[in-house]
């Protein structure tokens, strides 16, 4: 019920200046868990500084961990993980910020930075 | 040179309080700030409550706010702030028939608003929007509700890292924004604090992320008092695992008790008789005693393989789980979960802060001009609360905190505070682009929240809390020197920094708050002082001198006995 099975995780990396970057991390998973379970492991364990948008977590409320998921859009926190590689970006039509974070506030919640 | 904002109300956290609070400010005719350090209306815990809102409506069936009030006090063992829980019962009704106005959609049964029968209530007092769905719609309306304000403006991704006083009061905060990573400067001459409460501080817990207890570490630094921090809510019977995503975790409970859901160790045995409380077919095992068998047993190495029990309705036919389980059947079996084959592993979770921020009926903290609202105030649910309350809370104590700002705010001049927000931002300067060895603070909130679910979680000892204040201690030595990351654009590693420094002042104030407590009550458990002692029946209250806690008593706050009687 619990088996464990390895995912590897080739995420778009950096800003929106420069050539695509991909990174790979490994993650060991169980039935259910999710891609959101395995970044924010990653944030924890590997790598704090990559960027990805999440609050809620567990109730997909929030719909911030909106992405590319093996090349179609997605919310990372109901995607589950699979054997194999995962391919994650950024959103292609929304200004990328950095990582897997793309501008998805309205434009009326957003602060003016001059 | 930071970005200077000014405004008449700040807001600082944009859930269901916030949410209400600016609405309510703005119906009062003053200019809003309202902000989020995620986005406006969907962090928080009310977009992710699935169950139920009591207020006293009596469209089920006869009722009144005296009953409510009733139900409030008996449910907070004696340390209920009584005027603040009047406020609560009495307002309810009237924000849960304006949300009913602007089209919330609660449930009906015939022609009223249908009303569940929530544990411990004297009748069926609860409302609830189908299905599953109080919380998601709660704040689709209120979201609405300010958007069409123009007096509102909503700034998301921007997270407060300290309260800014000016001649002694609130004038307003400094942030960092995440996505440029520029700090912010924002003027204000009222300010409310609604950033909820601290349960993802814990380990497990029902929580959105940005649950951790900013709004205290804020209150504190800035001067304000803190009441009843040792009262943590957890919920016996959280969902554990498998995975399980889009569901409330405390989904569990009204099934359990509708259909007799068996709770089992390890080796599938059943286990709660072992303290003291047998399920005997039943299942009646109040909540504390559920808590404390699951604790125990998983304690003694008996546990599922998750470190939780087994809930299970495999017993339970096909039909009737199809009944009591409506539409909620087919979800379960999307996520893989075929009740009739397999048990799931439940465990206690943090679900609630009781504590908070000490206000008076104005819901003004001991700083002028600073107020809170929803899960931030302490003390109207004393030492433990009634199910039910907190989405009240929220739209209460949101609408009452946002008029009370704006009343101060009508008058007088918006307070220059450039300079006195030079060291905060001097602070954003100094902790950002560390890089180099040592624990990010991203794990380290992960450290945090493993040793306060094992020593400040749902049962205590004087041994496990002084071993929590030593582990907060090593954390808060280490946190000067932590990395923060060499991005400026969404760092949310630094974002994590601040957040762990809030938690580690927070932290500390619960440990101590829970230490010097020397008895049972509520939320509170200590198994080397178990039961109430009535010598106790008083608050705690909390403020920070220099770096020190300082902890004193409070009256616990009551009304004349006549305000209750009918």
């Amino acid at each position: 019920m619990s088996e464990q099975r390895s995912t590897n995780l080739k995420i778009r990396r950096g800003g929106p200046e420069g050539p695509a970057q991909y990174e790979h991390f490994n993650f060991a998973f169980e039935d259910g868990q999710s891609v959101l379970d395995a970044l924010r492991w990653i944030r924890g364990n590997r790598d704090a500084s990559l960027a990805v948008r999440y609050s809620c977590i567990n109730a997909n409320a929030c719909k911030e961990c909106v992405m590319r998921i093996d090349g179609r859009t997605g919310y990372a926190c109901t995607t589950p993980l699979r054997p194999g590689e995962m391919l994650l970006e950024p959103l292609p039509n929304k200004r990328l910020i950095r990582d897997l974070v793309t501008d998805t506030l309205p434009p009326d919640e957003r602060l003016i930075v001059p | 040179m930071a970005q200077y904002l000014e405004t008449d109300v700040l807001i600082i956290g944009a859930g269901g309080a916030g949410m209400y609070a600016a609405i309510a400010a703005a119906e009062a005719g003053v200019r809003v700030l309202l902000l989020d350090k995620s986005l406006i209306g969907r962090s928080g815990a009310t977009v992710m409550a699935q169950m139920t809102v009591a207020a006293a409506i009596g469209e089920e069936e006869p009722d009144d706010w005296r009953f409510h009030l009733k139900d409030t006090i008996a449910a907070g063992r004696g340390l209920v702030n009584e005027p603040l829980a009047r406020i609560l019962c009495e307002t309810g009704p009237e924000r849960i028939w304006q949300m009913e106005a602007w089209g919330v959609g609660w449930a009906r049964k015939g022609n009223h608003i249908a009303q569940a029968h929530a544990p411990g209530h004297d009748r069926k007092r609860c409302v609830y929007v189908d299905f599953l769905n109080t919380g998601p719609a709660s704040s689709r309306i209120l979201r609405n509700q300010v958007r069409r304000r123009d007096t509102i403006r909503r700034i998301s991704d921007l997270i407060v890292t300290d309260l800014v006083l000016q001649d002694g009061r609130a004038g307003g905060a400094v942030a960092l924004h995440l996505e440029s990573g520029q700090p912010v400067t924002i003027a204000a001459r009222a300010t409310v604090i609604a950033t909820g409460g601290l349960t993802s501080m814990y380990d497990r817990n029902s929580a959105s992320a940005n649950m951790g207890g900013d709004g205290f570490a804020l209150g504190l630094r800035a001067g304000a008092e803190l009441i009843d921090m040792e009262f943590v809510q957890f919920f016996p019977i959280g969902h554990l695992a498998p995975r399980l995503i889009g569901m409330d975790p405390i989904m569990w409970d009204p099934f359990r008790y509708k259909l007799g859901g068996r709770l089992l160790n390890g080796n599938r045995q059943e286990f709660t008789h072992n303290y003291g409380a047998p399920e005997d077919g039943r299942y009646v095992v109040t909540r504390d005693a559920a808590t404390y068998a699951i604790v125990r047993e998983v304690a003694a190495g008996r546990g599922s393989p998750h470190g939780g029990a087994w809930l299970s309705f495999e017993h339970i036919a096909d039909e009737d789980l199809r009944a009591a389980f409506g539409p909620v059947i087919d979800r379960l079996a999307d996520a893989g979960i075929d009740l009739t084959k397999r048990a799931i592993e439940v465990y206690p979770i943090a679900h609630y802060h009781m504590g908070g921020l000490r206000v008076d009926d104005r819901l003004a903290t001991t700083v002028a001009n600073l107020f809170a609202a929803g899960e931030a105030v302490g003390g109207a649910n004393g030492a433990n609360r009634l199910s039910g309350n907190a989405i009240t809370e929220a739209f209460v104590f949101g609408e009452l905190a946002g008029r009370s700002a704006a009343a101060i705010a009508d008058s007088g001049a918006t307070p220059d505070i450039r300079e006195a927000a030079g060291p905060y931002l001097a602070e954003i300067e100094g902790a950002r682009g560390r890089t180099g060895p040592g624990p990010s603070p991203t794990a380290a909130i992960a450290t945090l929240r493993t040793l306060l679910q094992q020593d400040v979680g749902p049962f205590r000892t004087a041994a496990g809390l002084t071993r929590a204040m030593d582990g907060i201690a090593e954390l808060a030595a280490l946190l000067p020197e932590m990395p923060t990351g060499a991005s400026a654009a969404f760092n949310q590693q630094l974002a994590d920094w601040f957040g762990l420094r809030n938690m580690l002042l927070v932290a500390k104030s619960i440990a101590t708050a829970a230490l010097a407590r020397t008895e049972s009550r509520g939320a509170h458990q200590r198994e080397d002082f178990p039961g109430l002692d009535e010598a106790w029946t008083h608050n705690q209250v909390i403020r920070l001198a220099g770096d020190e806690i300082q902890l004193s008593r409070g009256d616990v706050r009551r009304l004349a006995p006549k305000a209750l009687a009918l």
